[in-house]
């Protein structure tokens, strides 16, 4: 198990590369997924404005 | 089937079919990106040459495939926009620049890690690397290009343009290895003939390859799904969707 995790010597090199790649994986996801619920309320806060404008 | 693309082409169908495929397709890159790291840092053997350090080509190569992929995506999408003005295809485009980007981003930020104990150097300026590099600027450069301009549609089709133009890139990248002497090691596995490669590595790279395609496909539609929503904001159907959502 030790020596998995030693990778032959790389350990640094290699886990580092998969730690980034895991990164950047997932703000691909993330980015998205938040821009998404804001424009929502965003919307949702914008409608309940303009019915306040109505009465 | 033509008319299901009709529908698919149609914003607010395509948000309802996205909407469930995409767990579907975040479950296959998840089995897909598991078993592929699994083979690839346990089942696959030490290379002879390069010892462990080799095991960042599983993440390396299957991203510069990615990013030159991505990129032909988007440039095909950009001209669909352009010549037959189909929002989904302006829509596509734009949001493939974001994900080529962190792509390119990855090949080239682990391939300087890999290049560190393989070649005594974090980078060269050698054809692959700088080709690879002028691929981040255009992707980076269709994004700032994209935000720059106010109307959606007039800023997709300046985008789709520069898209187009950055193609010449991509031969450039793929052939640099053979055109010109350099520290990148030449192609292995898109060789005509048996790729030289050992097949317990040969199946994890591949893996890879898929996971990383399928995840695209995933990040594609859930940006998609919002640029749909942006655009199509005072529509009856988005409007439902936020009183749902209240």
């Amino acid at each position: 198990m030790n020596d998995f995790f030693h990778m032959g010597g790389y350990a640094v090199y290699v886990w580092s590369s998969y730690g980034i790649a895991l990164l950047v994986l997932l703000a691909n996801v993330i980015a998205p997924v938040r821009a998404r619920r804001k424009l929502l309320s965003q919307l949702a806060r914008s409608k309940q404005r303009a019915r306040r404008m109505q009465r | 089937m033509l008319r299901f693309f009709h529908q698919l082409a149609s914003p607010r169908h395509f948000y309802r079919i996205s909407g469930k495929l995409i767990p579907w397709l975040a479950l296959a890159c998840l089995v897909f990106t598991l078993t592929g790291v699994y083979q690839g840092l346990v089942v696959a053997p030490t290379d002879y040459q390069q010892g462990d350090s080799y095991r960042i080509m599983f993440i390396h190569v299957p991203a510069a495939w990615m990013s030159l992929f991505i990129y032909m995506v988007m440039a095909a999408a950009g001209v669909i926009g352009l010549v037959w003005h189909i929002k989904l295809a302006e829509i596509v485009a734009i949001s493939s620049a974001h994900i080529g980007a962190s792509f390119t981003f990855l090949a080239l930020i682990t391939g300087s890690i890999w290049g560190k104990p393989m070649w005594g150097t974090w980078w060269v300026w050698d054809a692959r690397l700088t080709s690879e590099l002028i691929l981040l600027f255009l992707y980076l450069g269709v994004i700032a290009l994209y935000n720059a301009v106010e109307d959606r549609r007039t800023a997709a089709r300046a985008t789709s343009i520069l898209a187009l133009v950055g193609v010449v890139n991509i031969p450039i990248i793929h052939y640099s290895v053979e055109w010109w002497n350099t520290l990148h090691q030449g192609p292995t596995v898109t060789k005509f003939d048996a790729p030289s490669i050992d097949l317990r590595m040969l199946i994890p790279l591949l893996l890879m390859a898929v996971a990383f395609k399928i995840f695209y496909a995933v990040v594609l539609l859930l940006r998609a799904r919002v640029e749909v929503l942006q655009r199509e904001r005072n529509s009856a159907w988005v409007q439902e969707l936020v009183k749902e959502h209240e």
